[in-house]
């Protein structure tokens, strides 16, 4: 069964109820919502589009990305969402690695798509739309194309477990992004798993604050179309703005708010959450990092009706751990939440350093495995082998790369990332530990701790702070309570202030540009 | 031959440009503990101590480049001072 295929019932029960909402109130309903993705697929068959085919999509979030995405999946294809705000040599390079054979791309990115196109030798036939919004300048541009040349109505291409459902490419660390290739049982299984955790209604309105080509993004529009729901699709201007989005979360009258918690963090201290009437939220779900117990303390005494939720997982298994997240945290609490137990359609093992299993409460490397999990990197084979395990039992256990360990509810605790776990003067320190430490300082806001290769050190431990003051603070002050807090050895060499830290396209904290701002001389000088 | 005012101030000045660049004068005190904050790690030591030879012209052993000897302005007089006499 298609991931969609839930949808294309809920078109046909549920036509007049709004699927799609924009910012500017403009709507979508399911019925329209059928027209267009159903025009959609007809054209794309007229292409010459096939199950298994790739289709890229370059629109900034709205209906009509949302009317893209269901109008490739009925034509069979699976579809691969680009950030448009990206240079336009990734999205070419996403394009041609792929081989993708249409794009449905806004007018204002073609030229210079089509150059980075023709540098990269593809030629993917385009579908041009002239701007977005409540997938009406879609909608405008298949009418046109059809009334120029016919393409006959097809029916849904119908798609099975292992047919591709979307790829997501990911930033390697090195060199060029990567696709995580994700199959509609991989959709499937995570949004049954949804639906049976968070209890989603056809009354519910789900935030999209997440781009599309993100992760998260799935939740959002899967779990909520799935279930006859409403998305409130918050483009980047208000999702960046934490009065404005506070207002609109409110007045939008959001149920289920799914986020990276960097923005919840900037909606609890700079949100006057005071001010509004959110008797609608009912569920708060954050994923992508490391929600700091202060900020979350703080959303929670402002918002204290939902119930909060941490989900954890990597690109490539989509969500594979969570918690619920008790509703009062204690005010002495400082630790972050443990990021919990297995989600019920996967399962988990730990390994050491060499990938062998190791006792269930030891600490280790998570590995995950169950219908959830990614078959692999498009086009990179030893990229994928390196990705997984193998058991004796031949099962296949994908490597997350994340260190965690057991605690006494048999939830896992997230203790670092493999790749920042350093070694400095034989002892191992783990990066995130010292910026759990800097979080606990009454003045830090922000904290990222970076480790650059040190001729004398060996390792260089760089601290990126951002101040609720927006000052620098003293240099001795913070060593000292580092040290109070940490081994000597943890105690950051230097440390750089910021106004705020830069942060990803998809919210988090950039490390690269941290990194690179890091490795200038002057890093222990005010930034 | 340096007063114990100097001492301080010197090694104090030093400190402050080589190790915390940036940082309030005021913040170093004579008591601030340095090596167990990690203010002098193990690398800023053995610079210090070659600064400390060099300026006041004495040998420290490297017995006494430790927690004992060098953690405070205070701990670092002292012992330039007992190198002097």
């Amino acid at each position: 069964m298609g991931v969609h295929d839930p949808i294309l019932t809920a078109i046909t029960v549920r036509g007049d109820h709004p699927a799609v909402i924009e910012p500017s109130g403009k709507t979508l309903s399911y019925g329209r919502l059928g027209e267009v993705s159903a025009a959609l697929r007809d054209r794309l068959a007229a292409i010459g589009v096939t199950r298994g085919d790739r289709v890229g999509i370059m629109l900034r979030k709205s209906a009509d990305s949302v009317a893209s995405i269901l109008g490739v999946l009925r034509a069979g294809a699976g579809y691969v969402p680009t950030d448009p705000g990206a240079p336009p040599s990734r999205a070419a390079y996403i394009f041609s690695h792929c081989a993708v054979k249409a794009v449905i791309v806004e007018q204002r990115f073609v030229e210079a798509l089509s150059a980075e196109l023709a540098k990269a030798g593809a030629a993917p036939t385009l579908i041009i739309t002239d701007g977005i919004g409540g997938a009406e300048p879609l909608h405008a541009r298949l009418r046109d194309l059809q009334a120029a040349s016919p393409a006959p109505a097809v029916p849904d291409v119908s798609t099975s477990d292992p047919d591709l459902a979307y790829i997501l490419y990911t930033s390697g660390s090195t060199g060029r992004p990567k696709g995580v290739t994700l199959t509609h049982q991989n959709a499937r299984t995570f949004v049954e798993w949804c639906t049976e955790a968070f209890s989603p209604r056809p009354d519910d309105r789900f935030s999209a604050h997440a781009p599309f080509h993100f992760d998260l993004s799935i939740l959002d529009i899967f779990v909520s179309l799935t279930h006859g729901a409403t998305l409130m699709v918050i483009d980047e201007d208000l999702g960046k703005e934490p009065l404005a989005l506070a207002a609109y979360i409110a007045s939008a009258r959001i149920s289920i708010w799914y986020s990276a918690p960097s923005i919840l963090s900037l909606l609890a201290q700079r949100g006057r959450l005071g001010e509004h009437d959110y008797s609608a939220l009912r569920t708060v779900l954050f994923a992508g990092e490391v929600f700091p117990v202060v900020h979350l303390r703080s959303l929670q005494k402002q918002w204290p009706r939902p119930r909060y939720y941490n989900l954890y997982g990597p690109t490539e298994t989509n969500v594979c751990t969570f918690l619920e997240v008790p509703g009062l945290i204690p005010d002495d609490r400082t630790e972050p939440y443990p990021i919990g137990k297995v989600c019920s359609h996967l399962r988990g093992l730990v390994a050491d350093e060499d990938g062998k299993p190791l006792p269930a409460d030891a600490e280790g490397e998570l590995c995950i495995t169950g219908p959830g999990v990614m078959t692999g990197y498009w086009a990179q084979p030893d990229l994928t082998a390196k990705a997984f395990i193998t058991t004796p039992d031949g099962t296949r256990w994908y490597r997350t790369g994340d260190i965690v360990s057991l605690d006494g509810n048999a939830d896992y605790r997230y203790l670092g990332r493999r790749d920042r776990m350093i070694k400095k003067r034989g002892y191992r320190v783990e990066l995130g530990e010292i910026e759990a430490c800097l979080y606990r300082h009454p003045d830090v806001k922000e904290a990222a701790v970076v480790a650059l290769p040190d001729d004398a050190l060996g390792q260089r431990v760089v601290a990126h702070l951002g101040t609720a003051s927006g000052q620098r603070l003293s240099l001795i002050k913070l060593k000292q309570f580092c040290a109070e807090n940490l081994p000597v050895y943890m105690v950051p060499d230097a440390f750089a202030f910021h106004a705020a830290l830069p942060k990803t396209s998809t919210g988090k904290t950039d490390y690269q540009t941290l990194k690179a701002q890091s490795a200038a001389p002057a890093a222990g000088a005010p930034a | 031959m340096s007063t114990p005012t100097d001492i301080t101030g010197t090694v104090k000045d030093f400190i402050l440009r080589e190790f915390l660049p940036g940082e309030d004068a005021s913040q170093l005190e004579v008591s601030t503990p340095m090596m167990t904050t990690g203010i002098l790690d193990s690398i800023a030591t053995l610079k210090l101590v070659s600064f400390l030879e060099d300026t006041f012209k004495i040998t420290i052993e490297a017995h006494e480049a430790d927690r004992e000897h060098l953690n405070t302005l205070a701990d670092i007089e002292q012992l330039v001072k007992s190198k002097q006499k």
